[in-house]
């Protein structure tokens, strides 16, 4: 099959500014040093690998009631059939024609779960659940989609360890890979 | 208003025969408008009240009235360059009101020296102008669908817009920070209530990226990330972070939701294309369009916008009969790399039912596909980067018709 994309990556691309002598314009140096943008101040970066989760726990059932409480309206009961995104119950494996993309199904790392929520939910006051409270409803969102048992506790070290299904889900297409790379069947198919 | 009339008929009759019946009394006659003083100024003009149908549609979440998007009425443009007021909008959680002079820009991470500056500071800072497309990695998303939606075309298409960009280059402030060498990433995040997060590679960054201050020469507007965004030549619109308020150096992307949960192309083998960023070659008739069916047999001209985000689009071929033949159209200039290049074709219509449609090549030779081969490849359930070539049936009453062909 030809390739989608074959032509554009026989182009050898200039950028414009470097062409133009631009790469060397410097500017004027106005920013302020932040000195004390130490890993104590600056606020947490959680990464795929779970580093930067913070101290605390939560477990299933209190995430259960916040769920209720705060998400339920727009994501539905037990996590799908709602205005919002289906967070839970997939039937259909990603690669059926029928697709269904949820956190069980999808995601690829856990942590980020925790990441997600915490930085952006909930709806009404983003960025005001507590560390127990984003533990908690993690911990509901994965028993939801079959991926820990009732009774759960999450903390720092148990989510980091977390398996998502779908962890090899991906592959990056940038860099661009090469024709010959694995990758370049996949991403210009 | 006898005027106007008698231009509807003779529209109605076709163009290529002379008007019949008209005036030339009715038409010397001074207008009423020419009878009084005119209006006063204004401090900031609007359109005309004529016009006040040429709106941006909206669709959002009925219980988060911040999260969806406002779709560009791409069918009642012309030219290239998209009205502030008419810019597509995607929030996540709504348009932030922030005052410009609490913002920040910050830059950190893997960095000698951590930075902040003010949005004051970098209006001191010399500009770079990007003309250019941003285009949602969603637009044109029900085309993976297995019926053709019913639609206006702006309502499939409009997550679309070109503005002028006007900001500092990216690559003078991360010099200034001091990236560390093997620094393969900044991630990039918005002052908004999503705390938006998404990664951006330091060689894209260290190139053509902008930090948009001026939106066709106006202080960006509040729906397009006031004070401050990211502009990101040719690449998808979630990367052109609006209230951009931090530049994370990594040497890994953040994997955030937005780059994996969405944003991802899954493809029929069940695994996903991740970082697909450059907006393929792509085009659409805008006119005519569903809601202004052809009036009659005669000549018409068939507009549309082609666009590709690895450089400037060389050719659009129109076909007039259901891709048998393609014709190529008239590129109206400036053709410029990355950015919106509308496209006319003079077309004379028997007044039998046909289908029109449109093809672009870009300068790498990228030619768009049909949907066909498209799905053949990428299959249903992509949900983003939807490229292929658009449509339209026209019946024997000169209705359209959204349709795949």
């Amino acid at each position: 099959m030809p390739s989608l994309l074959m032509g554009a990556l026989l182009v050898a691309w200039v950028p414009v500014w470097a062409a133009a002598g631009d790469a060397s314009r410097s500017g004027p140096a106005l920013g302020k040093p932040m000195s004390d943008a130490s890993a104590e101040v600056s606020p947490a970066y959680i990464a795929a690998d779970g580093r930067g989760l913070p101290d605390g726990s939560g477990d299933v059932d209190l995430g259960r009631e916040l769920f209720a409480q705060h998400c339920q309206a727009c994501h539905g009961a037990g996590g799908a059939g709602a205005t919002a995104d289906a967070l839970s119950g997939a039937e259909e494996p990603l690669d059926s024609p029928w697709a269904e993309k949820t956190i069980g199904s999808y995601w690829p790392y856990a942590p980020k779960l925790f990441d997600f929520v915490q930085r952006s939910k909930p709806m009404n006051a983003p960025g005001s659940f507590s560390s127990e409270q984003v533990y908690a409803l993690t911990a509901y969102l994965l028993y939801s989609n079959g991926i820990v048992e009732v009774g759960t506790r999450l903390d720092r070290a148990t989510l980091s360890h977390i398996k998502m299904p779908n962890r090899d889900g991906f592959v990056r297409c940038y860099p661009e890979p090469e024709p010959g790379d694995p990758a370049w069947d996949h991403c210009f198919p | 208003m006898q005027r106007r009339r008698f231009l509807k008929s003779g529209l109605a009759l076709g163009t290529l025969t002379p008007l019949a019946g008209t005036s030339a009394a009715m038409e010397y006659a001074r207008p009423p408008w020419m009878n009084e003083p005119g209006a006063g100024f204004s401090n900031y003009g609007q359109p005309s009240e004529h016009e006040k149908a040429v709106i941006r549609w909206i669709s959002a979440n009925p219980a988060v009235a911040g999260n969806g998007v406002a779709w560009c009425p791409l069918h009642a443009l012309a030219g290239m360059v998209t009205p502030n007021g008419l810019h597509f909008e995607r929030h996540h959680h709504g348009v932030p009101p922030i005052d410009p002079v609490q913002h920040r820009l910050m830059v950190d991470g893997q960095v000698a020296r951590p930075l902040s500056f003010s949005v004051e500071d970098l209006r001191r800072y010399p500009l770079r102008s990007h003309l250019g497309f941003i285009e949602c990695g969603g637009n044109s998303s029900a085309g993976w669908h297995r019926e053709p939606v019913q639609t206006s075309v702006s309502y499939i298409h409009g997550l679309i817009s070109c503005s002028e960009w006007c900001g500092v280059p990216l690559r003078i402030l991360l010099q200034e920070a001091g990236v560390v060498p093997d620094a393969g990433w900044v991630i990039a995040e918005g002052a908004d209530a999503f705390a938006m997060q998404v990664s951006l590679p330091m060689d894209k960054a260290m190139d053509d990226t902008l930090v948009a201050l001026y939106q066709n020469g106006e202080a960006v507007r509040p729906e397009n990330g006031y004070p401050l965004r990211l502009v990101v030549p040719g690449w998808e619109g979630v990367l052109h972070v609006k209230w951009l308020r931090r530049l994370r150096v990594a040497s890994e992307p953040a994997m955030a939701r937005n780059e994996t949960a969405r944003y991802s192309d899954l493809m029929p083998s069940g695994k996903a294309r991740q970082f697909s960023f450059s907006m393929d070659a792509k085009s659409v008739i805008t006119s005519p369009h569903s809601a202004a069916p052809v009036q009659g047999p005669g000549h018409w001209q068939i507009s549309g916008l082609a666009w590709s985000g690895r450089g400037r689009i060389t050719r659009v071929d129109v076909s007039v009969d259901g891709g048998r033949s393609w014709r190529t159209a008239e590129l109206m200039e400036p053709v410029l790399a990355k950015c919106l290049t509308r496209f006319q074709y003079d077309w004379v219509w028997d007044g039998k039912p046909t289908i029109l449609q449109s093809r672009a090549v870009d300068e790498s030779g990228y030619v768009q596909p049909t949907r066909e081969t498209l799905l053949s490849a990428r299959g249903h359930n992509a949900e983003f980067h939807y490229n292929a070539i658009v449509s339209w049936a026209v019946d024997a009453e000169g209705a359209v018709e959204h349709v795949y062909a």
